[in-house]
C-alpha cells in the first residue's frame, strides 16, 4: 500500500540507547493521534553513523534529517513536520547530509562528500527487518545472476579480480582465499562470517549486520556456491543483542522466499547458515580460535598451518570472512569486478569502513575509498578536532595497530601505506588523539587491553604482555626505571615474532609505535618523573593558587586531610599527605586549583 | 607423501623426509631444538615457544614442534636474535614461577630448571607479580601446586587423551590460567583416578605425591612395633635411575639391604602376594569359566584402574575380579597370619608398602579394604620416596650388602615378578590357570603376544579342548577402549588384564623422574624395566605361582585352599559405583 | 512456582534441540548462554547436568565457562552495571566513572554488593562511542556521564529498591 509519509527511526545503539521499540512507539501514537496512521511507514534504520547527533531521525517528505530526537520531543517533530508541515529548525541537522552513488535521492552533503558507500551502502535506507525493501535495491541478483550464469570457478575470478582483500585486518587477498578453499576436495566444507568484532572503539560489523544484514547473507551464499559449501555459520559476539536479531529475523525470511535452504532460487545448490553466539572473547576474532569457540572449546588458537582453507571447522575446509567483507561481495558480482578494483589504490581496492571516535567533531561511522588520506578523513569527513584543540595523533588498528603524528597526515589509507608509516589498517577503529592525551597512558590502555584479552596459552603474550604492562604502569605512575624503556622494546620484540596468534603478535604495536614516535615523552616519564599532557595523576602536583576563597569544599572532600587551611583564607595542599586523587581539583568551583 | 627433499639448516645442506615437522626433521639431523609443551605421545599445542626457529620468508618465527618441513626450506636454529628470543621466553616462565629450586622435591630433575640453564639465564631483567594459588593436599595421592605450573598443558593432555579421565582442565584465561579439576574443586573430590601420571609427565614439581617419607621416619622411631615392609615388583626395575644408574637393573637385594638399614625387621616381598593372587584370581576365573560368575573377568589390582571403573564403567563392576592388589593381600596376612605367627597384635605392627604407585597411597585407606577395623597398610611410599629415604638416611645404596626378603612372605616365583610389566598378570595366571584346569604344567610360558607396549594385547590360549580368549591394556584410555569393545561384543574375551599406567606398574606415577637424557614415558626407558623384570623371571628356577613352596604352605597351614572361607574373608573385596564431580555417564540421561 | 526439578528437564530439553544436529557437542556455548539467560549466572549443578546430558568433562566444561568473560559464575545482582571500557569512553574517563561506583558500592569489578543489588562490570566497547562516556544498567545505555551522574543514578535506584521493599512489607 502506498504511504504519504515516511519516517526512519536510527536503530544504531547508540541511537537507541539500548531501549529499541520507544521512540517508535512514541511515533506511533501520536501519529495514531492524527489519524496518520495509516499513511505513514515508520521503520528502523541501521546505523546512520551520526552517533555524535544522535538519535537520528528522518522524516519524508523533505528528506529532513532530525538530531538529538528523543522520548520528550519525538511527537513534536512529528506534529510539526506531518501536520502542520514546518521543519522543526533547531533540530534539523543541516551539515550532515547523505550523498553517494546508490542513493542520489539524499541530495548533496558535505559529511558525506568524501565518503562512498558500498558495504554500508543500505545501512540506514532500507528497513533491515524488511526482505522487501532489500530486494527493492537489488537485493539478490548478485545471487541469482551467480547461480545462474557463473560456475564457481568464475565467481572466484570475479573475486580475485576485484582486488578485494580482507577487510579483518591483515588484509589477505579474498579471491586467493576462496580459491583455497574451493582447491580442497572434501564433501563437507564451512563458509564463516566473523562478526566478533571486539576491538574497543569499533562497531562496523555491529553497524553492518544491524543496518543491512541479508547483504552479509547474500555475500555469504555466493561464497558457498563458489568454494563448494553446504553450511554457513556466523559467528557474532553475544553482547550484540539487536544484531542478532535482526540477522535471525533475515534469515527465517531468506528460507522463506527460498534463497536459503535446499535448491536455492530453483537451482540444485543448497546452502544454510546458523548463527553461533561468542561469549565475550576477543581472541575468538582469529580465526582458528574462532574455530575452536564454534566447536564448543576455550577459544585458544591453533598453530597454522594447517590452515583453515585445509582444516577448519570439525577439520573441513573452511572459509572466514569478515562482515565487511561479505558486505563487498554482492556489488563486486553486480557492478563487476572491474568497476570494484577502479576504486581505491593499485593493491588496496573499493572502500574502508572506519569508526571515527576520540577527540573529532563527527564521531560515527565512516566508509571511504582507499587512498583517501587520513588528513580527509580526520578534517574533512571528520569535521577536525573540537574546541580548537591540537591534533597529536590518530591511532588507526585499535590495539593492534599503532599511532600516527602529524608528519603522516597524507599516508593515504591502504594496507601497505598505513604499515609502512608504522601502523596497520585493522579491522577500522580510527582514535583521534589531541595534544590532551599522554601517549604513554594511551599505549597501556591498549596494551592492558590486550592483556586482558590475552587466552594464555602462548608465553610471550600470556607473560610478555603483563611483564610489559607492569613497566608502562610503573613508568606512568611515577616510579619507571632506567632501561625501562629499552626493556619494553626488547620484550615488544620478541612478542611480536614469537606468539603463536595475532593477538599477541600484534599487542606491543601500540607500545613499540608510540616510543618510536613520542620517544621524548616516553623519557620525560622516566627521567623528569613528568607527564606533559598532565594525565598521569600519580605525577602530578596539586597546587592551590591564588584564586582561593577558603570555602572549604577541598578540606572536606580530602581523604588524606592534606589540605588544611583557614576559612574564608588560602588554602596550602601538604604534599607529602597528597595521594594525587584529583579530588579537590573536581569540587573547587573557583579554578583555584591548579595540577601540572 | 614419504618422498626426500632437500632443505638447508643454517647454511648447511641437507634431505629430509617430507611430511613430518621442522622438530622431527632436525631431531633426524642431529639438531635438538629446545622445547617444553611438546611431548611425543601427545597432541601438539605450540604454546611454549620455546622451539622456535627462522625459517626464511615468513615474517615471524615459527614453533618447529607443529610447523611442517617442506622442500627448500631454509631453517635457522641458531642465531643471535633466536638466542636471545628463546632465552626471554625461558626468562618470562621462570620469572612467574617460585625460586625456591634449593628446596624443591624434584631435586634438580627439572626440565624448567635444566631449560634455563641451557639458555643461559643468569640474570633476571623481567620480574614482577608472581601467581600466588593455595596449594592442594586434599588428594591421599597427587599434591598439585599450581605456583609452579608453566601451563605446557603436558598434564591436560595426558590425563584426556592418554588417560580418559579430564579430571584436569584449563580454567580461566590470560595471565590468570590454571590448571585445576571442575569448579576448582580438591583434587580428592574429583574424578582423579591418582595415577599419577600428572607428576611424571609434569616438566617442573605443579604436581608431586603426597610425600610420606617425614611420617614414615617417625613410624620407624616407634620402639614398641615390628616394622615390616613390602616392595612391589617394578620398585625394583627402577630405583636404579634414582642413583644415576641407567634404566634396566634389577636392585632388589640393595632395597632389602637399605630398609634393613633404615630400621625395618622384616621385609616381604609384594611378588609372593602376587602369586597368592594368581592362585586367587585363576581360581575365581576357572569357576567363572564354569558358569559361576559373568564373563569376561577382569583384573583388579591395579588401583588406578579401580576408581576408573567405579567412576566410568560402573556397570562392569561385576566383571571385576574380587581379588584384593597383591599389596592389599600382603598387608592383610601380614597384619593377621603373620602376626598370629609372632604372638604381636595387629597394632604394635607397622605395615608399610614401596610401590611403584601414587593410588597406592589411596588404596591403602580405603575403608573396604580395612582389617578388622584397621588399615592393613599402614603407610604407602613410592620409588622416588624410598630413594630420598635411603638419600636422606646417609645410606650407601648402589655398595648395600645384598640381603634377600625375609620368610616366610618373601620367597616368590617368576610369575609373581612380572605382575609389574603390563601383560605380566595375565601371562602369570595363565600358567597357573592352565595347570589348575588341566593338570598339566604349561611349558611354552613366556607369553610373547602379550608383552610389549602396544596399548591392546590380545591373544588366544588353547588348553586342552578348551580355548581362552584374552586382551590385555595398558593406560586408562586404552582400557576404555578395550572395554567399549567389549561392550559392543561381550562375549569376545572370558579373561582382561587392565594396568592403570602406560606400560604397567613400571611406569607407575610413583616411578623415579625422566632424567637428563630421557623424556617422561620414554618407551625405550618402560621397556628396560619391563626386561629387568623379565630377565628375572627367566632366572628363576620356580616360574609358576603354584610351584611356589611357600604359597603352598601358607594354603596348608592357614587358608585352606583358594576361594576357602578364610581366603574369601582376607584376600577378597568388593567394589561400589562413584559419582564425584566430572562424571560422564555414556549413556543416556535419566 | 518453578522448581529446581522443572529447571533441570527445561535444560535437559532445551539441550534435546541439538542432539539430532552434527557436532552435538559443539552446542556446549550456546547451552552455557541458555543457563545464564534462565538463572543469571552459569551455576554448578547446571554444569554438571550438561556434563552429563552432552558427555563432556566437566573440568573441559568449566574451564569454557571461566573462558569466556560474558559468563558469570556467581549468582549477579539485580541491576548490571557495565561500565564501557571502550578508546571512546576511556579516553572522556571511564576510569573515574568506575572508580566512583566502586568507592559508593565498596566493591571491585565483577563483584556483587552484599545486598544483592549491584554488580559492577566492566564492558568492552558498547557501540555507543558518539555518547562516551557511557555505562549501561541492565542493558539500558546511559549516555555522556560523569561521576556526579553515576552517583545520583545509583542513589535514585537504592532508594527506589528501598520503596519497594517497604511496600512489599506492608
Amino acid at each position: 500500500m502506498y504511504k504519504e509519509y515516511s519516517i526512519i527511526i536510527c536503530s544504531g545503539t547508540s541511537c537507541q540507547k539500548g531501549v529499541p521499540g520507544e521512540l517508535t512507539e512514541i511515533a506511533r501514537q501520536v501519529l495514531l493521534k492524527h489519524g496518520l496512521d495509516q499513511k505513514t511507514k515508520i521503520s528502523l534504520s541501521g546505523c546512520l553513523g551520526m552517533c555524535s547527533k544522535g538519535p537520528v531521525m528522518i522524516i519524508n517528505p523533505g528528506y529532513t534529517i532530525y538530531g538529538k530526537v528523543d522520548a520528550g520531543n519525538i511527537g513534536k517533530i512529528i506534529e510539526n513536520h506531518i501536520v502542520h508541515k514546518k521543519e522543526v529548525t533547531e533540530h534539523v541537522i543541516h551539515e550532515d547530509h547523505l550523498f553517494n552513488r546508490f542513493y542520489s535521492i539524499f541530495g548533496d552533503m558535505d559529511f558525506f562528500g568524501k565518503q562512498m558507500r558500498i558495504a554500508l551502502r543500505n545501512c540506514g535506507i532500507i528497513d533491515p527487518d524488511d526482505i522487501d525493501d532489500y530486494l527493492s535495491v537489488r537485493g539478490y541478483e548478485a545471487l541469482a545472476r551467480v547461480l545462474t550464469d557463473y560456475t564457481p570457478a568464475q565467481v572466484i575470478e570475479q573475486v580475485k579480480l576485484s582486488g578485494l582483500r580482507g577487510r579483518g585486518g591483515a588484509g589477505f587477498p579474498t579471491g586467493i582465499k576462496w580459491e583455497l578453499t574451493a582447491r580442497e576436495k572434501e564433501p563437507v566444507k564451512y563458509v564463516i562470517c566473523n562478526a566478533d568484532e571486539g576491538d574497543p572503539g569499533a562497531f562496523m560489523d555491529r553497524s553492518a549486520v544491524e543496518g543491512d544484514p541479508h547483504t552479509i547473507i547474500e555475500g555469504m551464499i555466493i561464497g558457498g556456491y563458489a568454494v563448494g559449501a553446504k553450511n554457513g555459520i556466523v559467528y557474532i559476539r553475544a553482547e550484540y543483542p539487536l544484531a542478532i536479531k535482526r540477522l535471525e529475523r533475515a534469515i527465517a525470511s531468506a528460507r522463506k522466499e527460498g534463497l536459503l535452504g535446499d535448491n536455492i532460487l530453483d537451482t540444485q545448490f543448497c546452502f544454510d547458515i546458523e548463527i553461533r553466539l561468542g561469549a565475550g572473547a576477543f581472541v575468538c576474532g582469529e580465526e582458528t580460535a574462532l574455530i575452536q569457540s564454534i566447536e564448543g572449546f576455550r577459544g585458544m588458537p591453533r598453530p597454522r598451518p594447517p590452515y583453515p582453507s585445509v582444516k577448519g571447522l570439525f577439520g573441513k575446509p573452511t572459509l572466514i570472512n569478515n562482515v565487511e567483507t561479505w558486505a563487498n561481495i554482492p556489488v563486486i558480482i553486480l557492478d563487476g569486478a572491474e568497476w570494484f578494483s577502479s576504486i581505491g589504490t593499485e593493491k588496496s581496492k573499493g572502500t574502508k569502513v572506519f569508526a571515527l571516535a576520540g577527540s573529532i567533531k563527527n564521531t560515527g561511522l565512516i566508509e571511504v575509498p582507499m587512498g583517501t588520506t587520513l588528513r580527509e578523513i580526520i578534517f574533512d569527513v571528520g569535521g577536525g578536532i573540537p574546541e580548537g584543540r591540537k591534533f597529536k595523533a590518530v591511532q588507526t588498528g585499535g590495539p593492534s595497530g599503532g599511532c600516527l603524528v602529524e608528519s603522516d597526515l597524507d599516508t593515504r589509507i591502504d594496507y601497505e601505506s598505513l604499515a609502512a608509516a608504522g601502523s596497520m589498517m585493522g579491522s577500522g577503529g580510527m582514535i583521534v588523539l589531541d595534544e590532551g592525551a599522554c601517549m604513554v597512558n594511551i599505549a597501556r590502555y591498549f596494551l592492558e587491553f590486550a592483556q586482558n584479552e590475552s587466552c594464555g596459552k602462548c608465553t610471550p603474550c600470556r607473560e610478555g604482555t603483563k611483564r610489559m604492562l607492569e613497566i608502562l604502569t610503573r613508568i606512568t605512575e611515577g616510579n619507571g626505571m632506567d632501561g625501562d624503556i629499552e626493556k619494553l622494546e626488547r620484550l615488544g620484540r620478541m612478542i611480536q615474532k614469537a606468539s603463536l596468534c595475532g593477538l599477541g603478535q600484534s599487542a606491543p604495536n601500540p607500545v613499540l609505535s608510540t616510543i618510536a614516535k613520542f620517544r621524548s615523552e616516553y623519557e620525560e616519564h622516566v627521567i623528569d618523573r613528568k607527564c606533559r599532557a598532565a594525565v598521569c595523576t600519580r605525577m602530578l602536583t596539586y597546587e592551590i593558587n591564588g584564586k582561593c576563597v577558603g570555602c572549604t569544599a577541598c578540606v572536606k572532600v580530602c581523604p588524606t586531610r592534606a589540605v588544611s587551611g583557614v576559612k574564608m583564607n588560602v588554602h596550602v595542599i601538604d604534599q607529602s599527605k597528597c595521594i594525587k586523587c584529583g579530588a579537590c581539583y573536581e569540587v573547587c568551583k573557583f579554578k583555584a586549583i591548579s595540577k601540572q | 607423501m614419504d618422498n626426500m627433499i632437500p632443505i638447508k639448516v643454517n647454511g648447511k645442506e641437507y634431505r629430509v623426509k617430507s611430511g613430518q615437522t621442522v622438530m622431527h626433521a632436525l631431531d633426524g639431523l642431529g639438531y635438538k631444538i629446545p622445547r617444553l609443551c611438546y611431548h611425543p605421545k601427545l597432541s601438539i599445542e605450540g604454546a611454549c615457544r620455546v622451539c622456535i626457529v627462522e625459517i626464511k620468508g615468513l615474517k615471524n618465527y615459527a614453533a618447529s614442534c607443529s610447523y611442517p618441513v617442506s622442500a627448500n626450506m631454509e631453517i635457522t636454529t641458531n642465531s643471535r636474535e633466536l638466542r636471545q628470543a628463546r632465552r626471554d621466553i625461558v626468562e618470562l616462565i621462570l620469572d612467574n614461577h617460585p625460586q625456591d629450586c634449593h628446596t624443591c622435591d624434584r631435586d634438580g630433575i627439572c626440565e624448567l630448571q635444566r631449560l634455563a640453564y641451557a639458555m643461559g639465564i643468569r640474570k633476571r631483567y623481567f620480574e614482577g607479580e608472581r601467581k600466588q594459588y593455595a596449594i592442594d593436599t586434599s588428594s591421599a595421592s597427587v599434591v598439585r601446586d599450581p605456583n609452579k605450573c608453566v601451563l605446557c598443558g603436558r598434564c591436560v593432555r595426558l590425563c584426556s587423551e592418554i588417560q580418559k579421565v579430564n579430571a584436569l582442565g584449563y580454567a580461566h584465561r590470560g595471565f590468570k590460567t590454571v590448571v585445576m579439576p571442575a569448579f576448582n574443586k580438591p583434587f580428592s573430590e574429583s574424578v582423579c583416578t591418582t595415577c599419577g601420571q600428572c607428576i611424571n609427565v609434569c616438566p617442573t614439581a605443579a604436581f608431586v605425591e603426597k610425600n610420606n617419607t617425614r611420617e614414615l621416619f617417625e613410624m620407624l622411631d616407634d620402639p614398641d612395633t615390628v616394622k615390616i615392609a613390602q616392595v612391589a615388583p617394578s620398585v625394583r626395575a627402577a630405583i636404579g635411575e634414582s642413583f644415576n644408574l641407567e634404566p634396566g637393573h634389577a636392585m632388589h637385594s640393595e632395597i632389602v639391604a637399605s630398609l634393613k638399614k633404615l630400621g625395618f625387621d622384616y621385609v616381604f616381598d609384594t611378588q609372593f602376594s602376587a602369586d597368592l593372587t594368581i592362585m586367587e584370581e585363576a581360581s575365581e576365573f576357572l569357576e567363572r569359566l564354569e558358569g559361576n560368575g559373568p564373563l569376561p573377568m577382569i583384573t583388579s589390582c591395579s588401583s588406578a584402574w579401580m576408581k576408573y571403573v567405579e567412576q566410568f564403567y560402573p556397570e562392569f563392576i561385576p566383571n571385576i575380579s574380587s581379588c584384593k592388589s597383591p599389596m592389599s593381600m600382603m598387608g592383610t596376612l601380614v597384619k593377621t597370619y603373620f602376626a598370629e605367627k609372632l604372638k604381636v597384635k595387629p597394632a604394635n605392627i607397622l605395615s608399610a608398602a614401596f610401590m611403584c604407585c601414587t593410588a597406592k597411597k589411596y588404596e591403602a585407606a580405603r575403608p573396604e579394604l580395612a582389617v578388622n577395623g584397621s588399615r592393613s597398610v599402614d603407610i604407602v611410599l613410592t620409588t622416588r620416596e624410598l630413594a630420598w629415604m635411603i638419600k636422606s638416611a646417609g645410606i650407601d645404596f648402589l655398595n648395600a650388602k645384598g640381603e634377600d626378603f625375609d620368610a616366610p612372605l618373601g620367597l616368590s616365583s617368576g610369575a609373581g615378578t612380572i605382575f609389574g610389566a603390563t601383560g605380566g598378570v595375565m601371562e602369570a595366571a595363565i600358567r597357573t590357570a592352565y595347570f589348575l584346569y588341566s593338570g598339566e604344567t604349561l611349558l611354552d610360558i613366556e607369553l610373547n603376544e602379550l608383552r610389549g607396549l602396544k596399548g591392546i594385547k590380545e591373544s588366544r590360549i588353547k588348553i586342552h579342548d578348551k580355548e581362552i580368549r584374552v586382551a590385555v591394556a595398558h593406560g586408562l584410555g586404552n582400557s576404555s577402549d578395550l572395554l567399549e569393545t567389549v561392550k559392543k561384543d561381550p562375549g569376545r574375551y572370558h579373561f582382561i588384564e587392565i594396568m592403570g599406567c602406560p606400560g604397567g606398574c613400571i611406569g607407575g606415577g610413583g616411578q623415579p623422574y625422566a632424567t637428563a637424557n630421557s623424556i617422561p614415558l620414554d618407551e625405550d626407558c618402560l621397556l628396560k624395566r619391563a626386561e629387568a623384570l623379565y630377565g628375572l623371571d627367566r632366572k628363576k628356577t620356580i616360574r609358576r605361582s603354584h610351584d611356589n613352596p611357600d604359597i603352598q604352605r601358607i594354603y596348608k597351614e592357614y587358608l585352606g585352599r583358594p576361594l576357602s572361607k578364610l581366603s574369601h574373608q582376607l584376600l577378597h573385596t568388593h567394589y561400589k559405583e562413584k559419582t564425584p564431580h566430572g562424571i560422564i555417564w555414556k549413556g543416556a540421561v535419566e | 512456582m518453578i522448581t529446581e526439578k522443572d529447571k533441570k528437564s527445561a535444560l535437559l530439553e532445551f539441550i534435546d534441540n541439538y542432539r539430532e544436529k552434527d557436532n552435538f557437542e559443539s552446542y556446549l556455548i550456546a547451552v552455557l548462554h541458555r543457563v545464564q539467560e534462565v538463572n543469571g549466572y552459569v551455576d554448578e549443578a547446571s554444569m554438571d547436568l550438561i556434563a552429563h546430558a552432552m558427555g563432556i568433562p566437566t573440568a573441559r566444561i568449566y574451564g569454557v565457562a571461566t573462558f569466556y568473560h560474558f559468563f558469570n559464575l556467581k549468582p549477579v545482582g539485580k541491576y548490571i552495571i557495565s561500565v564501557c571500557m571502550g578508546t571512546a569512553c576511556f579516553v572522556k574517563g571511564a576510569n573515574a566513572i568506575a572508580d566512583k561506583i566502586k568507592e559508593i558500592l565498596n566493591i571491585e569489578t565483577g563483584e556483587t554488593t552484599k545486598d544483592g543489588l549491584f554488580t559492577l562490570q566492566e564492558a568492552r566497547c558498547l557501540g555507543a562511542c558518539g555518547q562516551a562516556p557511557v555505562l549501561m544498567i541492565n542493558n539500558k545505555i546511559h549516555g555522556r556521564m560523569t561521576p556526579k551522574k553515576t552517583a545520583d543514578m545509583i542513589k535514585k535506584i537504592k532508594r527506589n529498591a528501598l520503596k519497594q521493599k517497604v511496600q512489599g512489607q506492608r
